[in-house]
């Protein structure tokens, strides 16, 4: 140990500061270059990463997909039902409600034969009419809806408040279960919805737009208002509600949206 | 700091890529005057360019994944600057914004004598701390629109839903004008300065740019050059 340490130190001495200098910058520049090239490769995998395995949800890249699902489970603990969603006077709602789209909401359809289809958790099927939910207590709601696009419009919409409905016909034991899913009559479109946000005191389903029962185009008769959720998630016409433990289909998780899209 | 610089690089990169991807499912900021539309963010040739159109999931994937580690980046350096004490060469003074103008007639050449100053000139304190401060308001208004309802005292504080996406918006500008005039600076300090944000004591990520130090420095200053004369 001695001799190489006597062996070292004469030449450090007669090293220059320069020859110092430059070794340490040959060491970090090296240092900089190798991890530079393997931040490089690492957002080349990330960017090169297969598709994930098309199941509830599809469409983005399998790490990216990972994250989303860490991303909500962080930002689920922080949901809360007091956090409500901010309410307008009636008088600032849009004339002119704007329509996105016609997926699962555009085929023709009897609308006397329509009704309200609820599968619970246990396999039992419930159905209701429409006059048998709008004898409930009706609630109205002046927010800003807002869209996954970017966009928002403040719109005034009435109808029965989810666990209104839940409770009145004695559904309670369903909150115990993870998620509620809701699809159109013609299955064109459907969501997952989990249950904290479900039972959101701000999440209708709603027959009245700007006081009047909602146009064929917005969802008649009933249809998905759900503030705590990007417009994604707000439903056109319900054909089926169901409860379950696991996540429901999602149209636009299947499209490689987030699953969660909560606000 | 080096570190943190380096590694706040490529993040802010892909946050950008990331947040145009976002911006363009709903292109409305133009800045209009006297009914005269002179820029509209962005043009159609723009967004070709770069293959933005479209891809709105995509961006919102890539723009929650990469939050964490710009917020997490942050918290670091701001959690070290202060443990360090180098906030104190950070940090602007009283003189600072006086001075500032100083240096920046130097560098335009227009005076002849720069302020005194430590590490970093007035400009450079103002400069480094504004960006931070720019960085803590991207993640405040960020977060306001991401969550506006669990988080709407955050909305309340940014002026609202829409309000909370135009500062969003003008930060990001912001960033690119800073990074404008950083590089020319960088490329005015020189090499021994460019090389000192890479060897400091030692060395992090990505390609070379960014960052300006003092263009007093010089190799001598190195902290771990070893035994000086």
């Amino acid at each position: 140990m001695k001799k190489p340490v006597q062996k070292n130190k004469k030449p450090k001495k007669e090293l220059t500061i320069d020859q110092k200098i430059n070794r340490r910058n040959f060491i970090s520049f090296t240092t900089f270059a190798v991890l530079g090239g393997a931040a490089f490769g690492g957002w080349r995998w990330l960017y090169k990463s297969p598709l994930e395995t098309p199941g509830i949800t599809a469409g983005t890249r399998a790490p990216l997909r990972r994250a989303l699902n860490k991303t909500e489970l962080a930002f689920r603990r922080i949901f809360s039902n007091n956090n409500l969603v901010k309410t307008y006077p009636k008088s600032m709602a849009a004339k002119n409600v704007r329509h996105n789209t016609d997926i699962g909401s555009d085929s023709k359809m009897d609308m006397d034969a329509w009704r309200l289809n609820v599968n619970k958790g246990t396999g039992e099927k419930l159905q209701f009419t429409i006059d048998q939910i709008k004898s409930l207590p009706k609630t109205e709601l002046v927010f800003s809806f807002k869209c996954v696009e970017g966009w928002d419009q403040i719109q005034y919409w009435g109808g029965v408040k989810f666990i209104d409905f839940i409770n009145h016909f004695g559904l309670q034991d369903q909150t115990q279960l993870g998620y509620v899913g809701m699809e159109t009559p013609d299955k064109g479109y459907y969501v997952g919805l989990d249950m904290p946000s479900a039972i959101h005191p701000q999440t209708l389903l709603a027959y009245e737009l700007n006081a009047e029962p909602i146009p064929f185009k917005h969802g008649q008769p009933l249809r998905l208002i759900i503030p705590v959720k990007y417009g994604i998630k707000n439903l056109k016409r319900i054909g089926t509600i169901t409860f379950s433990n696991q996540r429901p289909r999602d149209y636009w998780a299947e499209e490689g949206y987030d699953y969660y899209s909560g606000l | 700091m080096r570190w943190c610089h380096w590694v706040n690089f490529p993040i802010l990169t892909i946050m950008i890529w990331s947040g145009m991807l976002i911006y363009w499912a709903n292109d409305e900021y133009k800045i209009t005057l006297f009914g005269h539309t002179y820029v509209r963010f962005f043009p159609d040739w723009y967004y070709h360019l770069l293959h933005i159109p479209q891809r709105l999931a995509e961006g919102m994937a890539f723009h929650f994944l990469f939050m964490w580690f710009f917020t997490l980046n942050g918290i670091f350096y701001i959690l070290y600057t202060l443990i360090s004490g180098e906030w104190r060469e950070l940090v602007p003074q009283k003189k600072s914004f006086k001075e500032a103008f100083l240096v920046v007639l130097h560098d335009l050449h227009i005076r002849k004598m720069a302020p005194p100053q430590n590490k970093y000139n007035a400009a450079q304190r103002i400069a480094y701390t504004a960006i931070i401060v720019m960085g803590i308001g991207s993640v405040i208004t960020g977060l306001a629109i991401y969550k506006p309802v669990q988080f709407y005292y955050l909305t309340w504080i940014c002026g609202g839903y829409h309000f909370a996406r135009i500062i969003h918006f003008a930060l990001t500008l912001g960033y690119l004008f800073f990074f404008v005039i950083h590089i020319v600076q960088v490329i005015l300090a020189g090499w021994n300065n460019f090389r000192s944000v890479i060897s400091g004591f030692e060395v992090v990520n990505e390609q070379p740019k960014m960052i300006t130090q003092p263009m007093v420095e010089t190799k001598d200053e190195d902290e771990k050059a070893g035994p000086k004369e």
